[in-house]
C-alpha cells in the first residue's frame, strides 16, 4: 500500500490580492464623491427639537441654511439669540431681506432650511420669516430630527 | 564591462505592495469623516406678502380655527383650554366636519376645503412647543390624507408620486392644507 498523495498539496492556497488596491480606490472614490466636509463654521449653539410628521429635502442644492441659536462665546459659554447665515453672524435683521433676495435670484427655487435651537423664543424666528416673506423667499423648512 | 553595468541595473519598478495599505487609510479617514445627513424638517410655504391695496377676502369664523400657544405652552384651541395631545383629535374633528357620514356640529368648518388652521404664538414662546404644535396639526392632515388614499386608491398616501394625478387630487381637492401663522402678540408674560 503506498501513501495516498495529498491532493489539496498541488492546488495554490492564496487569495490573488493584486485586484485589492483596485477594489479600495474604487471604495475611496465612492466615499470621497459622497462626502461632504462641512462647509460652514457654526457660530452659535444648536440642539435641534424632534417632529413626527417630517419630510426629506431631496435637492440638497437647493437649499441655503439659516441657523437660528445662541452664540457661542467660549467652551461652555452662550450668549444672546442670534442668526447665523453662511459663515456670518447677522446682527441686523432687515439685512437678511436683501442676502436672502441675492441668493434667490441665483437659485430661483431655493429652499430655506432653518435650523433653530429648540428654545429659543418664536418671535425671533417670525422675524426672520416675515424677511423671507419680503425677500420672496417664500419655500422654508423647519430642520427637526425625527422623533424616536 | 558595458555588458556588466547592464546587469547592475536595478528593477524599474515601483514597489506596489503597499499602494493597497496607503488606499486602506485614505478610505478609512474617509469613512470616518463622512457624515451620510438627510436633511429632515417640517415643510411649509409662507404666503406671500399681501398687497395693501387688496383686501383679504373674507373668511367665516366657524371656518377658521384658532389655536393660541401661550409662552408656558399652554394651549387654547376656540378658546377653550386643551392640552397639546388632545389638538390632533380635534384638528381632524374640526377638518372632516360635515363630511359625508359625519353630523354637521356648528361652529365647525364647512367642508374640509374651506378649514383653516390658523395657529398662533407669543413672542417667548419656546421654539420647540411651536414645532410640536405645528407637527400635530400636519399629522392630523397626514392621518386624513392616508384614510382617503386608502379608502379610494387602496394605497396608503405616502405610496403615493408626488407627481401623480392621485396626489394631487388628494392634497389640493379633498384636503388641502390651509395653515395660517399668525404673527405673535408682544406678550410680556
Amino acid at each position: 500500500m503506498a501513501h495516498f498523495k495529498k491532493k489539496s498539496a498541488n492546488t495554490k492556497q492564496d487569495v490573488p490580492t493584486s485586484a485589492m488596491p483596485d477594489v479600495v480606490f474604487m471604495l475611496l472614490i465612492f466615499f470621497m464623491v459622497t462626502t461632504v466636509l462641512r462647509e460652514v463654521e457654526l457660530k452659535v449653539q444648536i440642539d435641534y427639537t424632534q417632529a413626527e410628521n417630517i419630510e426629506k429635502i431631496e435637492q440638497k442644492r437647493l437649499v441655503s441654511y439659516i441657523y437660528i441659536g445662541p452664540e457661542r462665546l467660549g467652551p461652555t459659554q452662550v450668549g444672546e439669540s442670534k442668526v447665523q447665515i453662511d459663515d456670518a453672524i447677522v446682527d441686523d435683521i432687515n439685512a437678511i431681506r436683501t442676502i436672502m433676495y441675492d441668493k434667490l435670484m441665483e437659485q430661483p427655487r431655493l429652499i430655506v432650511s432653518l435650523r433653530v435651537d429648540r428654545d429659543s423664543d418664536f418671535g425671533l424666528i417670525t422675524d426672520v420669516t416675515q424677511e423671507l416673506r419680503h425677500a420672496g423667499t417664500l419655500r422654508i423648512n423647519y430642520s427637526t430630527k425625527r422623533e424616536i | 564591462m558595458a555588458l556588466l553595468n547592464k546587469k547592475k541595473r536595478p528593477d524599474p519598478e515601483i514597489p506596489g505592495s503597499s499602494l493597497a495599505d496607503i488606499a486602506f487609510l485614505l478610505l478609512i479617514f474617509f469613512l470616518v469623516t463622512t457624515t451620510i445627513n438627510v436633511d429632515t424638517g417640517i415643510g411649509l410655504t409662507l404666503p406671500p406678502i399681501p398687497d395693501e391695496n387688496i383686501e383679504p377676502p373674507p373668511i367665516k369664523e366657524r371656518n377658521l380655527l384658532n389655536i393660541l400657544v401661550n409662552a408656558q405652552g399652554l394651549v387654547l384651541l376656540d378658546e377653550t383650554p386643551s392640552s397639546i395631545t388632545e389638538v390632533k383629535q380635534k384638528v381632524k374633528d374640526f377638518i372632516t366636519n360635515c363630511e359625508p357620514g359625519n353630523p354637521c356640529v356648528e361652529n365647525l368648518s364647512e367642508d374640509p376645503t374651506d378649514a383653516i388652521i390658523s395657529i398662533k404664538t407669543d413672542r417667548q414662546t419656546p421654539y420647540d412647543i411651536y414645532i410640536n404644535m405645528l407637527d400635530e396639526v400636519i399629522g392630523a392632515y397626514n392621518e386624513l390624507r392616508d384614510e382617503k388614499a386608502r379608502a379610494l386608491y387602496g394605497v396608503p398616501f405616502n405610496a403615493l408620486e408626488e407627481t401623480s394625478e392621485q396626489y394631487q387630487s388628494i392634497a389640493k381637492d379633498v384636503y388641502p392644507k390651509k395653515i395660517s401663522i399668525a404673527e405673535p402678540d408682544e406678550g410680556n408674560s
